[in-house]
């Protein structure tokens, strides 16, 4: 644990010692703010919620997560210091889920960077702060699937651009699976793989946290949806260590 | 008690392309092996399976006693590697650098900021410790990755071409520092100088084709009326020409 705490901590001043965290922080809060005062209409909805900006965060990880996630093994692949860490005494699993911590805690450190517009809410009306608390755990948790999926893709490819764009596309998919659109397709042709969809998307399990319900059902999705990732990031890196 | 480092029948194949084949030998406490062999001969890749980055096709190699491929961390924590090239991490700085190895390797506290110390005195980098290691000319990055190998004091050490971008001065500095250390240590070094084969090692395999071709001490080398330069083209010209780099 030791090892992959000191992993982390590495990666993590990594982030900070380049542009990548200045520009994916100040990116993110300009958009979340942005979207959620103008398509949100945060103030002429008259509700002291942040219910508009825990719609567009989930699509803002989208694609800002990916541009996280692709340059994790990419990076590590084009200097060649894969080499070096994977040669230091510790484990592989220790080495992957140390880079999947630094950038989940770097995520979290972009979200709690967002509490003006929850004080902001504070100060206009009343709003219920446990349902915000859940939004945010909500948040912080399509995060970690995201970034558990983008990890293993980027562990896939030593071309960023590639590990950016099958990031999205396949986080879209978990996305997606879950919006009327795809389960009404679903519903009339293949009603058998409606509920499958319905229950591998990330945006379906989303919505309970953004109403204020943390369900059992829901962290073990996250849970495992993220294990599963990490597992196969740590096979991949197995067998495509040196190309 | 067995050599530190134990080769058997390591063999690697990429699709088709057997680019290590059937390599065995064993390095004891107090050898410097130097590994020789064209580009593309299996000299990396036999480093990095004895560094357990990348698994053997066939056969296992033991660093003091431990399988590099059932105990891996084991094997590790024995090995100082300095990778092929001396990657290192070019936005953290020199000390920062060599704390996350010493961390990682289960230093602490005073213990670590000895380490580190140390390690930056042996390889002369204490000038530079605080500067961002990509701000630095190559010798200095290439000594870097060299004072990661070091940093634990370990009982093997293997070094890809531990001399490659430095100037005349420091390739002599670094040959002292191996030739100092070789008596407590079993070292394996990698390189394309000859004459640094003669100035360090105690004994000398050639590479070609991915199999061993020699394995005898430069002295006897030579012996035998001809440069160690004539030996070693006229061991790996005819092999090496039809095979494609390694990659």
């Amino acid at each position: 644990m030791r090892s992959t705490l000191t992993v982390a901590r590495r990666e993590l001043a990594g982030y900070f010692a380049t542009p990548v965290a200045y520009v994916f922080i100040v990116i993110f809060l300009v958009m979340a703010g942005a979207l959620t005062f103008t398509m949100g209409n945060f103030f002429d909805r008259g509700q002291a919620d942040l219910q508009p900006f825990f719609t567009f965060v989930p699509w803002l990880f989208l694609f800002l997560v990916p541009a996280l996630t692709m340059r994790l093994w990419a990076e590590e692949r084009r200097l060649g210091t894969i080499e070096l860490l994977l040669t230091l005494p510790l484990a592989q699993w220790q080495a992957v889920l140390g880079k999947f911590l630094a950038a989940w805690v770097f995520c979290a450190i972009a979200l709690a960077l967002t509490v003006p517009i929850w004080i902001t809410v504070n100060v206009l009306g009343d709003p219920d702060n446990g349902v915000i608390l859940a939004g945010y755990l909500g948040c912080l948790l399509v995060a970690g699937a995201y970034l558990a999926l983008g990890a293993a893709v980027s562990a896939l490819t030593k071309n960023q651009v590639v590990a950016f764009v099958l990031a999205v596309a396949l986080c879209f998919v978990f996305a997606a699976a879950g919006s009327p659109v795809v389960t009404e397709f679903l519903t009339q042709r293949l009603p058998v793989l409606a509920d499958i969809a319905r229950g591998l998307s990330i945006s379906d399990r989303f919505t309970g946290f953004t109403r204020g319900v943390v369900g059992a059902r829901d962290l073990v999705y996250f849970a495992s949806f993220i294990g599963f990732f990490l597992f196969v990031n740590a096979v991949v890196l197995d067998h495509r260590k040196a190309d | 008690m067995a050599a530190l480092i134990e080769i058997e029948r390591l063999t690697k194949r990429f699709g088709g392309f057997t680019a290590v084949d059937d390599v065995s030998f064993t390095v004891d406490r107090g050898e410097v092996l130097g590994f020789l062999g064209p580009n593309g001969a299996g000299k990396s890749t036999t480093m990095r399976m004895l560094a357990g980055f990348m698994p053997p096709s066939a056969g296992t190699a033991r660093i003091c006693g431990a399988d590099v491929v059932a105990q891996p961390v084991l094997a590790k924590r024995h090995l100082g590697f300095l990778p092929e090239g001396a990657p290192t991490y070019p936005e953290m700085t020199v000390e920062g650098f060599l704390g996350f190895a010493g961390r990682i390797r289960g230093f602490r506290g005073g213990a670590l900021r000895e380490r580190v110390a140390h390690a930056m005195h042996l390889t002369q980098i204490e000038g530079v410790r605080l500067q961002p290691i990509e701000t630095l000319s190559k010798g200095f990055k290439r000594r870097v990755g060299l004072a990661q190998a070091l940093l634990h004091d370990p009982p093997v050490l293997v070094l890809d071409e531990p001399t490659d971008g430095l100037d005349p001065n420091q390739k002599h500095e670094v040959r002292e520092l191996i030739r100092r250390m070789a008596p407590e240590k079993a070292i394996v070094i990698s390189t394309h100088i000859l004459e640094e084969v003669g100035a360090v090692c105690s004994r000398a395999i050639i590479i070609a084709a991915g199999r061993v071709v020699v394995d005898a001490p430069p002295s006897v080398l030579e012996r035998e009326g001809q440069s160690l330069e004539e030996v070693f083209r006229s061991l790996t010209l005819g092999a090496a020409a039809p095979r494609r780099e390694a990659a």
